[in-house]
């Protein structure tokens, strides 16, 4: 620790870091624009001028830049000094002398760092009086809109897109005094990362367009913590609510998993909760208008399912409560997992490497500080994105040594990056196409899951002659595997990343030998795995039989009634079976938030809450259990999938669910029934939480309207909502100090709106929020000596005649269910293809965009064709989960059908 | 007994003022420009909406009746979509006035509101905006700010410079 002197009073501060992050932490007001906590200081706003002095006698000091200079012991600023104040003061001046009017049209305004850092250095009064600049603006795409007047040249943005997440179209143009910050011409944001500007532009340059449709100060929205439902990582999200709508998403600080950031899946697929395919009631098929209320729908089923031989059918989509009722509900003997084979059998085996295994398996935090990693199978950037952005971090790990050799500090971004150049620390990726991770990659290769699989294992038996040994291998793969192997073996922390999206479970296995043998030699080895949906592991961790069975029970008689929790089974199983399926149900019940095939064919339909309208629990790739909140009151009949299930309990009269009444009742039953759940008690504090005896406000203070805003209907204001569930409430009333880090609704401080405002929740600048960040890990790695190797090195892939490997492909606005029913989203999918290489397509006779007919799982299918020639000749890729790309079980063989085939079917539409 | 004697020879003088006390709706009120009554939306000087919808007069409001949602036309100019007072609840205390960066939302020397049923208290914005400046003349706001809408582009705001050419590396 170092003793610094601010104002003459002494503090203690960590070394290392800068003066600016000094005072941030001690809570100290600074004025800051370029300095980014993610991204570190290069002194270009000189806003945070501060004075230093040389000794207790120095009276005149020196101005400086506080994020530029290290912490020194004993070194003496001031903040106060009023020298420094009127240098920040002018400094401010100089940047508005060209900002436009605009606050009030601003979309920034009321979360604006530029106006709280104006009132903090304390400008007020406009004296210069001559023209100010302009600029033409940008169309960016469906996520960002842009104004270029409001900018400050504070080199943020450009710092950001490139620097951070690796972006290549948002540069700076022009020069001097009218530099322009935007893309080369007009047109989308290319990067998955985009939205992020809206918060790292501390001004209203880039702003959420989806929120610009709906807008919404952020002091009037009802904002609740959350957890994104788009992947598996399980970012942290704030969702706020205006007017019975969902009106924008930001990211949540978690030291732990996202940081700062999120990626454009989460943050802009969040308005399929708005969508007109909503469920909002409830649908009785027989009954004449088929919309029922509550109590007829209950009536209604009580009727049905009394006599009933019920299975259920869970969702890696539904909360963990969810689930866990249904599982009670119908007994665990008729509880299913509603998840195609193959995944669960990927999900199981991954699960089992994360318990089993000795790596620790990474928090996204902890893969930013790898400094090797190895990726297989996977393309981080379109199946779990913010992954792809912390890989990106880890590749400066081993130059940023060399950077602490020179004694630069590592947040002196500009020096760093200069001695640093291109260098990157290694980095292997084996996936089964290119990725956009390759361009920092050392060395790539692009195979089929099979082959993948074999460099995995070949790796891990170089790293450790107890893995089983490859035979056959070409001499490339041969190198390549060496060159794995060394650079793994050398780090101090290197990683292997894999995961369920290529569908193979060789694949990961090899993924666990390696880390198990590394294991054996480094200890601080880890492994991430990603799983495909934001609840697949929670899902998988409750265990159930497989979808399969759960056909089998209906088709023989076993059981004649099903419950389906919020999922589309034709987006997990084959269409066929489904229609059978559900054809031969007596009575098909579906919970769930949005129209799609399944509900279609269900008699009876209840409206579930979104994550937007529900609490519940979710389990991510990491094994950290972590509770979203309901953000906004909904009418009673949407409610959570989990009290639906209750209420059918209790009108079934069940002896456990008649019982239960909130939330905390089902996961205080959870953590009693299943040991491996003790621990998801302690992820959120329970409803009873209070702080001096209040509950947590999801409404800020200044928070408007509310004797207006239901007036048209009714102008005595009804009764405020209640929360049950959770220590939160629904409006502004509560306690206004800073509530434990799992339920912050919003990061908010007297004079920091903006986002910003975060530095006042964490312990430490950039570090963890007070009191440890949200979410508990459910799954730590055993400690052993004794690494469990996986023998299966498949054999090499063969293509075979007149057919075609079918290998899943990924694409981060398309494939997930839920966001691609957001318009900005779908705006961005590309359209159904099927990918081959131009030797197949040659072979086949075949030019890009030309009808390919195939046959697959006994459908027959045609896709237009997109030459890719990084995929494996005898292989394909299909897009898993676009609209328009019907369902198949992958990796799976296609048997290519003469082109001349007359066309029958036209490709069923997954919705 | 002096001061007693005092006092009510001084109430009986006032029997010969001139009164106060006006006869009530025969007789209206003198009411000054400032005086804080009736809520209205006004226009500027081209008879476009004023509002922009910065929701800052809600955000003052302290018993916060006005509810609004902001929109834009097609050119990029904000106005609100609807503008609701609950004049109900209104204190007339015209700290929405105060916020108001556009002049577009004015308190009028009209106090004559009462209505048998409150629901009828509740004024859209059909109901709050009229085809007058108020009295504040002459303000626009789009006129200084830097956006572009309609018939404004950028760098046409009062005191701006044309866009800058980014193409261009002249000083
Ligand atoms: S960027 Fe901030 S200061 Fe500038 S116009 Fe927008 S809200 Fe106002
Ligand atoms: S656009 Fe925003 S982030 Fe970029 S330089 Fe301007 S103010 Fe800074
Ligand atoms: S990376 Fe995944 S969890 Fe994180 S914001 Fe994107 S979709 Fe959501
Ligand atoms: S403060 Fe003025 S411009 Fe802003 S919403 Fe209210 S009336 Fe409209
Ligand atoms: S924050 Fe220190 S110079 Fe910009």
């Amino acid at each position: 620790m170092a003793t610094i002197y601010i104002d003459n009073v002494p503090y203690e501060v960590k070394p290392g870091k800068n003066l600016l992050e000094a005072c941030l932490t001690l809570g100290i007001n600074l004025p800051y624009f370029c300095w980014h906590p993610a991204m570190g200081s290069v002194g270009a706003c000189r806003q945070c001028a501060v004075k230093v002095f040389k000794d207790e006698a120095d009276t005149k000091g020196r101005l400086i830049m506080s994020c530029m200079e290290p912490v020194r012991d004993n070194i003496r600023l001031s903040v106060d000094e009023p020298e420094a104040k009127e240098f920040r003061e002018h400094v401010i001046e100089w940047l508005m002398t060209n900002h436009p009017h605009d606050c009030a049209v601003c979309d920034e305004g009321g979360a604006c760092h530029l106006q709280d850092m104006t009132v903090m250095s304390g400008h007020n009064y406009r004296r210069y009086e001559y023209k100010k600049r302009t600029y033409q603006n940008q169309y960016l795409g469906p996520f960002l809109n842009h104004e270029m007047n409001r900018c400050i040249q504070c080199y943020r943005c450009v710092r950001f897109y490139k620097d951070y997440a690796g972006g290549h179209d948002l540069d700076v143009f022009a020069a001097h005094n009218h530099v322009y910050f935007g893309r080369h011409e007009n047109g989308v944001l290319e990067n998955e990362f985009s939205g992020n500007l809206a918060e790292v532009c501390p001004t209203g340059v880039f702003t959420d367009k989806t929120l610009k449709q709906h807008y919404t100060r952020k002091w009037d929205l009802t904002m609740a913590p959350s957890v994104c439902q788009h992947c598996s990582l399980g970012c942290n999200i704030s969702a706020g609510e205006r007017y019975g709508s969902l009106r924008q998403i930001t990211s949540r600080y978690n030291g732990e998993v996202n940081g700062y950031f999120i990626c454009d899946r989460g943050r802009f697929g969040y308005e399929f909760v708005n969508s007109p395919a909503r469920i909002r009631k409830a649908l009785v098929r027989t009954h004449l208008p088929e919309a029922v209320t509550k109590e007829v729908a209950l009536q209604e089923i009580w009727g049905e399912l009394r006599q009933a031989r019920l299975i259920g059918i869970g969702s890696p989509r539904a909360s963990l409560e969810s689930n866990f009722a249904l599982k009670a509900l119908v007994g665990e003997n008729n509880f299913h997992l509603g998840v195609d084979e193959n995944d669960q059998d990927l999900v199981d085996l991954s699960l089992k490497i994360l318990r089993k295994g000795p790596a620790r398996n990474f928090s996204l935090r902890e893969v930013e500080t790898a400094d090797a990693v190895f990726i297989l199978g996977e393309d981080l950037t379109n199946t779990a994105p913010m992954l792809a952005l912390a890989v990106r971090q880890s590749v400066r790990q081993q130059p940023l040594a060399q950077v602490a050799q020179a004694s630069i500090p590592f947040w002196q971004d500009a020096a760093a990056r200069e001695l640093v150049q291109d260098k990157k620390g290694p980095l292997f990726i084996a996936s089964i196409t290119a990725t956009k991770l390759d361009e920092i990659a050392t060395a790539t290769a692009h195979a089929s899951p099979d082959a993948i699989a074999r460099l995995g294992f070949a790796v891990a038996n170089l790293i450790s002659e107890n893995s089983p040994v490859v035979t056959h291998l070409s001499e490339a793969e041969e190198t390549m595997a060496q060159q794995i192997a060394d650079a793994l073996k050398t780090a101090k922390k290197p990683l292997i990343i894999s995961g369920c999206a290529s569908g193979s479970e060789a694949v990961l296995k090899a993924a666990a030998n390696i880390a198990g043998a590394l294991c054996e030699q480094v200890k601080t080895a880890g492994i991430v795995l990603t799983v495909p949906e934001c609840n697949s592991l929670g899902l998988a961790m409750l265990g159930g039989h497989r979808l399969e069975s759960a056909f089998e029970a209906i088709q023989n008689g076993y059981a004649d009634s099903v419950i389906i929790l919020e999922n589309n089974l034709y987006r997990c199983a084959n269409k066929t079976a489904v229609d059978s399926f559900l054809g031969h149900a007596k009575e098909v019940l579906v919970l769930d938030h949005l129209h799609h095939a399944t509900t279609e064919k269900a008699r009876i339909v209840l409206p579930a809450g979104t994550f937007a309208e529900a609490d519940g629990t979710l389990v991510n790739n990491e094994g950290r259990a972590q509770r979203f909140y309901q953000v906004y009151p909904t009418p009673e009949d949407l409610q959570e999938s989990w009290r639906w299930l209750i209420n059918i309990g209790t009108s079934l009269r069940h002896p456990v669910l008649s019982n239960w009444k909130n939330l905390d009742d089902i996961n205080q039953a959870l953590a009693e029934a299943d040991n491996q759940f003790k621990g998801i008690l302690a992820a959120a504090p329970p409803a009873e939480f209070r702080i001096a005896g209040q509950k947590i406000p999801r409404e800020s203070h200044r928070f408007s309207g509310r004797t207006a805003m239901n007036a048209h209907h009714a102008v005595s204001e009804p009764k405020p909502p209640e929360d049950p569930d959770t220590p939160l409430t629904f409006t502004m009333e509560g306690y206004r100090g800073e509530p434990p880090s799992s339920i912050i609704p919003f990061f908010w401080s007297p004079g920091w709106n903006s986002i910003q405002s975060v530095n006042k929740y964490q312990e430490e600048i950039g570090g963890h929020l007070h009191h440890g960040d949200p979410g508990i890990r459910l799954i730590e790695p055993v400690q052993t000596n004794l690494t469990h190797y996986f023998s299966e090195v498949p054999e090499d892939f063969a293509p075979l005649q007149n057919h075609l490997f079918m290998v899943p492909l990924y694409h981060i606005f398309g494939s997930e269910e839920q966001s691609i029913l957001a318009p900005g989203i779908a705006q961005r999918a590309p359209e159904p293809y099927v990918a081959i290489c131009e030797a197949d397509a040659h072979a086949l006779q075949l030019k890009e965009g030309n009808n390919l007919d195939f046959s697959l799982e006994h459908q027959i299918i045609r896709l237009p064709v997109k030459i890719n020639n990084d995929i494996t000749k005898g292989t394909a890729g299909l897009p898993k989960g676009l609209p328009g790309v019907p369902y198949a079980e992958l990796p799976a063989w296609a048997i290519i059908l003469k082109q001349e085939t007359t066309w029958k079917h036209q490709p069923q539409i997954i919705s | 007994m002096f001061s007693i004697l005092r006092s009510m020879g001084l109430t009986f003088l006032h029997a010969f003022h001139k009164r106060d006390t006006i006869q009530y709706p025969e007789e209206k009120a003198k009411l000054f420009p400032r005086w804080r009554g009736r809520i209205v939306l006004t226009r500027d000087p081209d008879m476009g909406e004023r509002c922009v919808g910065c929701y800052l007069c809600a955000a003052a409001c302290p018993v916060d009746c006005i509810s609004l949602q902001a929109t834009e036309d097609e050119t990029g100019r904000r106005y609100p979509e609807f503008f609701r007072i609950n004049f109900s609840r209104c204190i007339f205390c015209g700290f929405c006035e105060e916020a108001c960066p556009t002049y577009a939302i004015q308190l009028i020397p009209d106090f004559e509101m009462a209505e048998y049923n409150r629901q009828n208290l509740v004024y859209e914005k059909k109901d709050l905006l009229i085809n007058s400046q108020g009295k504040y003349l002459g303000y626009n706001y789009y006129k200084v700010a830097g956006m572009a809408i309609g018939g404004k582009g950028k760098g046409e705001a009062i005191n701006e410079n044309p866009p800058v050419d980014v193409k261009s590396l002249i000083p």
